[in-house]
């Protein structure tokens, strides 16, 4: 019988014949901290009366969701982290480096084949190069951290065949709000997603880290996609590590199959309050908007910003609009690129690269009654730190179009 | 270990930033601080009505979202006993496990607010007293016995010093 991607890498790393509801306990190829999950890890590595990581080359700790700290008490959790980092000698990055999921591919930590944890949930991103990466809490990485390994049930897999090309105007992030708000917020709990087909074929790497970035919110603990031409490229272009990319096998076992065609796809919006609420371009354009965002783990990386700067050249905002580049390296090549200044120019405020507003925690806390629209993964009440706001989720496009207007818009009206 | 304790009921798909809020989950690690705040974007009143040993029951996908423990450490600083609902996401169900937060899977349609519940987590049983039934609770594997038994995950690496299932 036949394997899923999930099912083969987790054979591989724990040395076992395993199938979809098996237990495993399985090696760990990279393991990921962030600001918000880090500190209590620290605390139950001191509490399990470790001395030492398993390994600092494949650790790295990030801060990102509040940076630069904006409270003391953070502060002070960022230089626990810092201080444990700096014993360890283990991989870290401070404040402007970017967000955790934008620099574990980008600088070459993650590469096809892996198994991967990370506490925080997006972790499930590097899916779109093959990793097998889900998110943990911060115990589990403690046990990471000390032991290398981590216990797994092996997840049954939900398979999305994706037909046709998206059409102008239409891209990645529209896809997934559709597969979500199709199969639901535990559409997929307990499984991994494999998303194959020649929509994603014809979508850049970049393009892809969107959609696996957002298994999470149909509940999967992982977003997987075969490794092909452009992924290979693009991975040996960020990192030097050698690996096996693995692809399912044509009988692997399926525990639901969907198909779609998203040649006829519109723009995608996710409204108020959960992400699964998601309609048609048609049936919110119109609604009035007072902030804007565009960044996060799910589209900040340079494309992003460039399809938002493309709307946006000339224009001015009538909607406050927040940019936050993923990565250092992401804000230094829309530097040079001119796409910074054209997002000045707009009339955003162009803000320190790493998780943005998204966290609510700082850098754009909406006020009482405001609608934000987002190019963020999430929309719960209080998600960006006022419950009496309103999140939108659209694409890069979506948000710069509708910033533009005032209100929500349809980015095919700015196509050049 | 039997619980016992009365029931506040929830909808489906509470997520984690319901159950501890974006303006207090990354200030402190003082836990019994951040429980003030459980539940405070659904009901306000919520930690001040909760008596040591009640139960949060939800529906379907309670825990979604974010991967922060601080959502379970916040619920059992608020002295909840167990968390009962029709599923739960899964990084929510690990950290329950790891932290030593007992949680239930069961049907809980025949459950109403201010019921009272008695839970017999060995047996795996559970009973709503106040409409005098028995529901059906889907068993925990070995694995996570294992580590509930423990006393959570740091207790479980504290005895062993590495993952010992054998």
């Amino acid at each position: 019988m036949g394997k899923t991607i999930a099912e083969k890498i987790l054979s591989t790393r724990s040395g076992r014949d395993v199938k979809a509801n098996d237990i495993v306990v399985a090696e760990l190829d990279f393991i990921m901290g962030q600001d918000g999950t880090s500190p209590l890890a620290i605390q139950a590595f001191q509490e399990m009366q470790a001395r030492r990581v398993f390994d600092p080359a494949r650790i790295a700790m990030v801060i990102d969701h509040s940076a630069p700290s904006p409270l003391e008490g953070v502060s002070e959790l960022h230089q626990q982290m810092r201080s444990f980092a700096g014993e360890q000698g283990i991989c870290f990055y401070d404040i402007g480096d970017g967000v955790c999921h934008q620099l574990l591919p980008e600088q070459g930590h993650v590469v096809p084949g892996d198994l991967v944890i990370g506490a925080d949930s997006h972790t499930c991103t590097y899916g779109a190069i093959n990793v097998f990466s889900t998110g943990v809490g911060s115990t589990d990485l403690a046990a990471g951290l000390i032991s290398g390994k981590l216990w797994f049930k092996v997840p049954e897999t939900f398979k999305f065949v994706l037909n046709g090309q998206l059409p102008a105007g239409v891209y990645s992030k529209d896809l997934i709000l559709h597969l979500i708000g199709d199969v639901t917020a535990d559409g997929a709990t307990y499984m991994a997603a494999e998303y194959v087909g020649e929509a994603i074929a014809g979508l850049s790497v970049e393009a892809r880290f969107t959609i696996s970035n957002m298994a999470i919110e149909m509940g999967a603990k992982a977003g997987l996609m075969e490794a092909d031409q452009k992924t290979l490229d693009w991975v040996k272009q960020h990192s030097t590590k050698s690996f096996t990319p693995v692809k399912a096998d044509a009988d692997a076992v399926y525990a639901r199959i969907k198909e779609y065609d998203v040649s006829r796809l519109e723009p995608q919006v996710a409204r108020p309050h959960t992400v699964d609420n998601v309609a048609p371009i048609g049936e919110v354009a119109g609604t009035p908007i007072q902030q804007g965002v565009i960044g996060t783990c799910t589209n900040g990386r340079i494309e992003d910003l460039r399809i938002a700067a493309s709307i946006l050249k000339g224009r001015k905002v009538k909607s406050r609009l927040i940019v936050a580049p993923s990565s250092r390296q992401v804000m230094l090549q829309a530097i040079r690129e001119g796409l910074i200044e054209i997002f000045l120019e707009s009339g955003a405020a162009v803000v320190t690269p790493g998780c943005g507003p998204c966290v609510g925690t700082h850098n754009g806390v909406p006020s009482d009654g405001e609608n934000v629209i987002s190019t963020a993964n999430r929309n719960f009440k209080g998600r960006m730190g006022n419950n009496r706001a309103f999140i939108y989720l659209g694409s890069p496009a979506t948000v710069a179009a509708s910033v533009i207007k005032g209100e929500i818009g349809d980015p095919r009206e700015f196509l050049r | 270990m039997d619980l016992k304790g009365q029931v506040h009921k929830f909808g489906d798909d509470v997520n984690t930033d319901y159950i501890i809020s974006g303006r207090h989950k990354f200030k402190t690690l003082d836990m019994k601080e951040l429980a003030k705040y459980v539940m405070e974007d659904l009901d306000p009143e919520f930690y001040s009505k909760v008596k040591a040993g009640d139960f949060i029951v939800a529906g379907s996908n309670f825990g979604c979202g974010s991967s922060r423990e601080q959502a379970p450490l916040a619920i059992i600083n608020a002295n909840i006993s167990a968390v009962v609902a029709k599923s739960f996401a899964r990084i929510f169900y690990r950290n329950c496990i790891n932290t030593g937060l007992p949680l239930i899977e069961c049907d809980t349609e025949q459950i109403d607010e201010g019921d009272e519940l008695e839970v017999d987590l060995q047996k795996g049983v559970l009973y709503n007293r106040s409409k005098g039934i028995e529901i059906a609770v889907t068993p925990l594997p070995d694995v996570m016995l294992k580590i509930l038994s423990d006393g959570g995950l740091v207790e479980h690496f504290k005895k062993y010093g590495t993952f010992n299932f054998d």
